[in-house]
Formats: C-alpha cells, structure tokens, sequence
C-alpha cells in the first residue's frame, strides 16, 4: 500500500507520464480546434495511424527527423481536407464521414505499409529523438527530469498548446474560428467565409493529430506496428469535452490521464498478478467515460458543432 | 456554392447513384492497383471470381456476409433514429461470450429449446450493453460515440480475462480459448460438409422483421421521425427517450446477434478474433444500403464478396489484401456523396 503511494514521488513515473501526455496533447489541440470551428472530427484515430506511419517511413527511407514531422503533418492535413471538404461545403453527416476517415486513413497505411515493406515480419527500427536535457532545469528533483529531459517533440507539445491558446484568445483568427463554432451568421456577417474557416481548422487540427501519431513512432518508440494508435484517438474525443474546449483545461486533462495510465503499469506490477492485468487495462477507457459523465452535465458544447453551415442561412 | 433540394427524382435516377459511387470507389482504388504494379482489370477480376466464381468461393462469402448482415442491421436501426451506435463490436462479442456460456452444456436441453434460449439471452445482454451508453446520452448528455467506442475496448479486453479465466478451455493447450459447445447448441449447416450455416436464414428473417417494423410500425414511424427531427418528433408528443431506449435495445440485440451466429454456426467456441471488425464494416454495410433493412443484406452480400475476393486475388497478384479494407471505406465515402448529390442540387457561383 505505502509503495504504491511512493511511486507517485519517483521521477521515472512522471517521466513516463509526461511521456505518455505527448501524443495526446498533440492530437486533444488538434481535435479541440476543429471542434471549436464547429466541425466533430471523427478521423482522428484513423489520421493518427496515418501519420504514426508516415513521419516513421519519412526517417525509414532516409530524411531527417524533423522532415519525417513535417511529413506527418502534411499527411494529417490531406485527410483534414477530405473530411472538411465532406463535412463543411457539402455538409454530409459529421460522424459518417469521420468513421469513414478513420477506415480509410488506417486501411490505406496498412496497405501502403505492405506495399512497401512486403516480406518484413518484424517491424525495422529507425534511430528516434533522443532526450534532450536542458541544462540547469533538468537538475530539480523530480520534476526536472519529467518537464525538461524530455525529447524535442515533447516540448513541441507544450509549445502547441500555448500557441493555440494565444491563437484562440487573442488574435482575430482565433476569434473567427470561436465564433465558426458558436454563431457561423456572425462570422459571415463580418465578411468572412465560415467554409474557408472550417476547413483550415480542419485541416490544422488533422496536422496536429498526425504529429501526435508520428510521437509515436518517432519519440516513444521507434518502428511502426499494427494497431498503435489503439484508441488514443477516441480518448483525446474525450479530453476535449473533459477540457470544454479550452486549450489549458485539455492540457491538464492529457496529464492527469497520462498520470493514470503510468500508474496503472506499476500498480499492475506491485499486484503480482492477483488482479487479471485486463482490469489495469480497461481503467483508462473506463475512466474516460467516467470523466465524460462527470463533465458532461455543465459542458457547454459549442454551439455550432456538428450543424452544417450555409452561406445565406440563419 | 450552395446545396439547393432537388423534387424528387425518378427511382432509375435515384438507383444510378449508388452505381456511380460503386463506380467511382473501383477508379479511385485501381490507381493504388497500378501503384502496387498489378492491372487493375485484372485484379478486380481476380477478385470477382474469388468471391462468387465458383460455388466454394459464393458460399464463402454468403457465410462472410452473414455477421455483416446482424451488425448492418444493427447499425442501420440506430442510424435511423440518429442515436450513433459504433460498438457493434462489443455487442458482437457480449453475444458470443452469452453462447458460450449458456451453450458449453450448462444447460442440458434439446436444440429446439436451447437455440432459441440461447438467441435471446445473447440478444438481451448486446441491448444491455447498448442501453448504458443510451441511458447516459439522455440522462446526462454524454456523447453516445465515443462511450460506444470506448466500450468496443473494455468489452474486448473482458473478454480476454475471461478467456484466460473462467472461460478458458482446460482442453485448449494454455490458448486463451473457451471450451466448443455442446452439438445441440450448434446452428446446423445448410448444406452437409459445407461452412454455410443457418445463421444466414436467420439473419434473412431478421432483416425481414427488422423491415417490417422500420415501414409498418408505430415505432418505426417514430425512430424515423426522431432521427429526422427530435424536437420536432417531441413537440408532436413522441416521447424521444424512450423511444432511443428501443432503439438501443433492437440495435445491441442485432449486434449481439453476430455474435452468436458465428461461434454457433462457424467457429464453434469464442476466440479473441472472432471478428475482424465485423461492428465497424456493419457502418459501411449499413450506409451502402442507405439504412434499408433489405438493401442491409445485399450490401453485407457485397461488402463481404469484397473480402472474400481480395483474399483470394491477394495470393495470386501479389496486392496486399488490405485493398479491401481501403475499397470499403472508400465505398462508404462516395455513397454518403452520392447519396448527397441525389438529393441535392450543387450550385457554384
């Protein structure tokens, strides 16, 4: 009992926590944006496949790690405008299209991932981003080395979402693209083109969630597998409303859950096996749904979200 | 450019369309044939024979299909009432664990009584599972898409403890296996020495009744008019969620239906890959028809050719068979599209 108290004052836990937030901050700021334009993207787990799978292949064929980033995010905003360019000019239902996404963005990586590699049974490596230390910092006691001896693609993360923050609050872009959300009339009365809005939110928020897929391959581990996103993506769905839709809010929800899903490794190791490991492995989807319940009552949804805008229309 | 209603067009006009997107989604996935170094006609050719060129091959896909069927209707009956079910798997899975609990001999009866038994237990507990998430979207507002999904996780990993737990087949050499059932908790084969088994005739009378009570019932009326506009369907005094609670429960209990059918009629015991994601292929299956029950069974007919097909052709051509899964969802696309343009004029200006 005591041990699994002291494990929440060990550095290696907080490593693996904020490790393990990465990839979910990426993909939460992505969603959230387009969530904030007024557009529910329901590709994410299939967009964070495809860019797991392209950042890695970029750094497998010969780039350099960050052309590998780009490259992920390039892939994620091409998925972006096929969902925007269903959801938002021709207004087809929002979940269809976004299940649709994740079907196909998923299949396609799988089919290209044989295709180019046809005879590989086991999945070859690339050299991934290495820990960065920053100097002085990374010397405080726990937190040192949980905040700033971390890879680049995790300080990225951070940067994300005090960047769509600012964006959001306090510049006209990000007014425009609140209001998409909450009163597209609004925005159109002003003389901008809410369909433009949407799908650059789209499109942006897509790039994000594939730099969180390509964290995987090219921070946490280093080669591709079947199956890695293994629903990360719904569960960013669900930081989202966790966070109503604010940046900070969300960041603080990717950690608390992150938090957990380290812990419940090492409660699972403490157990010795009494406890089926299935449970430890179920907690992070169950508590998402209990986050869900408990949040849903005051979430205040924006209002826009999922309604189809038509220029003209009130 | 805007979107303006069309009148309603002629039902030769309206029949072309799911052709076209058909049409568009072969174009569309010959370029990754070409990019794979095959031709394409002679792939999608190596695929139709494989999935009905011969009576093995069409019978492989009637069985394929027969899953596809209970997730398609199943996903198509939520759909209609806009309550947006994405955990067919893990209604397909409860379903199947309820067979092999029910069906390993705890219950000593005769086929006739124990099938039957075993259909509505197994459909009982896939509505329950559906009811949750159902209960939370009207009580307390939690988006019914991602609890579904997440469900789909949870259940499959229940099913792994219980696979290595209680269900586990002392028999099965440490796999994470349960035990077969017992003969009489078994769906006969339709014909002797072949896979298909009546599981399909099942799943063609349920399509039928599911039929029935979308177009000629009280309920059907209101799941439609519920789907089309909940507030207006509760301002004309159709009690909305109630109403979605029946959905749910006819949706899980289809789902749950998949389930028992392929570890009564195919597989025999429950295994972690009982279904290759028959819940999410049910969404294509379910969209393709355009949530007709009846156009339900000739889409899963379709959709599960395309597996079947691929499989076959992938041996022989050399083009990984995940083509399928690109062919399907890019189906699933060009249909919502094309459903889309049948109804809507697109004006530029």
């Amino acid at each position: 009992m005591e041990q699994a108290f002291e494990i929440l004052f060990t550095a290696s836990f907080w490593v693996a926590a904020i490790r393990i937030a990465s990839p979910l901050i990426f993909a939460t700021m992505g969603e959230l944006i387009c969530e904030r334009a007024g557009v529910l993207n329901l590709g994410i787990e299939g967009i964070m496949t495809a860019g797991a799978f392209a950042g890695w292949f970029t750094v497998y064929a010969g780039g350099d790690l960050w052309s590998g980033v780009l490259v992920a995010a390039l892939a994620g905003a091409m998925f972006g405008l096929l969902h925007a360019t269903l959801t938002v000019p021709l207004g087809l239902s929002q979940h269809v299209v976004g299940i649709g996404i994740t079907l196909l963005a998923s299949s396609l990586t799988y089919f290209i991932y044989r295709l180019a590699l046809p005879e590989v049974t086991s999945p070859p490596k690339i050299a991934p981003f290495e820990a960065l230390a920053i100097p002085g910092l990374s010397s405080i006691p726990v937190v040192g080395p949980a905040l700033f001896n971390q890879t680049p693609l995790t300080y990225l993360a951070f940067a994300t979402v005090a960047i769509v923050a600012w964006v959001l609050y306090r510049t006209p872009l990000g007014l425009a693209i609140r209001a998409a959300g909450e009163n597209p009339a609004a925005v159109e009365a002003q003389g901008i083109s809410v369909t433009g809005i949407r799908m650059g939110a789209v499109m942006a928020g897509s790039a994000l969630m594939a730099v969180g897929g390509a964290f995987l391959t090219m921070s946490a581990f280093n080669s591709f597998f079947f199956q890695m996103i293994n629903g990360r993506g719904w569960i960013c769905i669900a930081l989202v409303v966790f966070g109503s839709w604010r940046p900070g809010k969300a960041l603080l929800g990717a950690i608390l859950f992150a938090a957990f899903d380290a812990y419940q490794v090492r409660l699972q190791q403490l157990s010795g096996g009494v406890v089926p490991y299935q449970v430890f492995l179920m907690m992070p989807y169950a508590l998402s749904i209990l986050a869900l319940i408990l949040v849903a009552r005051r979430a205040t949804y924006p209002k826009a979200l999922m309604i189809p805008y038509q220029k003209g229309e009130r | 450019m805007r979107l303006e209603p069309k009148s309603a067009p002629p039902l030769g006009v309206t029949l072309l369309f799911p052709v076209a997107a058909i049409a568009a989604t072969l174009v569309i996935t010959s370029l990754l044939v070409l990019a794979a170094g095959a031709s394409p006609f002679s792939v999608f050719y190596l695929v139709a024979r494989g999935a009905a060129g011969t009576q093995f091959a069409a019978l492989e896909t009637l069985t394929r299909a027969t899953p596809l069927i209970f997730t398609g209707l199943a996903v198509a009956v939520a759909f209609r009432a806009k309550l947006w079910n994405i955990g067919a798997e893990a209604q397909l899975y409860i379903g199947g664990v309820v067979t092999v609990v029910l069906g390993t001999g705890a219950l000593p009866l005769p086929s006739f009584l124990l099938i039957p038994i075993i259909m509505l237990a197994a459909m009982a507990a896939g509505a329950l599972l559906l009811l949750g998430p159902a209960v939370l979207k009207t009580r307390f507002g939690v988006d019914e898409v991602v609890t579904t999904l997440l469900l789909n996780f949870i259940v499959l990993l229940f099913v792994s403890m219980l696979l290595e737990g209680p269900l586990k087949d002392p028999m099965g050499l440490g796999w994470p296996q349960s035990s077969r059932v017992v003969a009489e908790a078994q769906l006969p084969r339709i014909i002797q020495g072949k896979r298909l088994h009546y599981g399909f005739v099942i799943a063609l009378c349920a399509a039928a009744i599911v039929w029935v009570i979308m177009k000629k019932t009280v309920l059907g009326y209101e799941m439609r008019a519920v789907g089309h506009n909940a507030q207006a369907a509760s301002f004309a005094g159709i009690p909305v969620n109630r109403v979605l609670m029946k959905t749910a429960l006819l949706s899980g209990g289809l789902a749950a239906l998949a389930g028992f059918s392929e570890v009564s009629g195919l597989k025999g015991n429950l295994t972690l890959d009982l279904s290759p994601g028959y819940g999410y292929s049910g969404i294509v299956v379910a969209m393709l028809a355009m949530l007709n029950p009846l156009g339900v069974v000739a889409s899963a007919i379709f959709v599960a050719g395309i597996f079947v097909g691929a499989d076959a052709m992938s041996r022989t051509a050399g083009v990984p068979s995940y083509i399928a899964d690109v062919m399907v969802a890019t189906a699933l696309l060009t249909m919502v599209t094309a459903i889309l343009m049948s109804r809507f004029k697109v004006r530029w200006k």
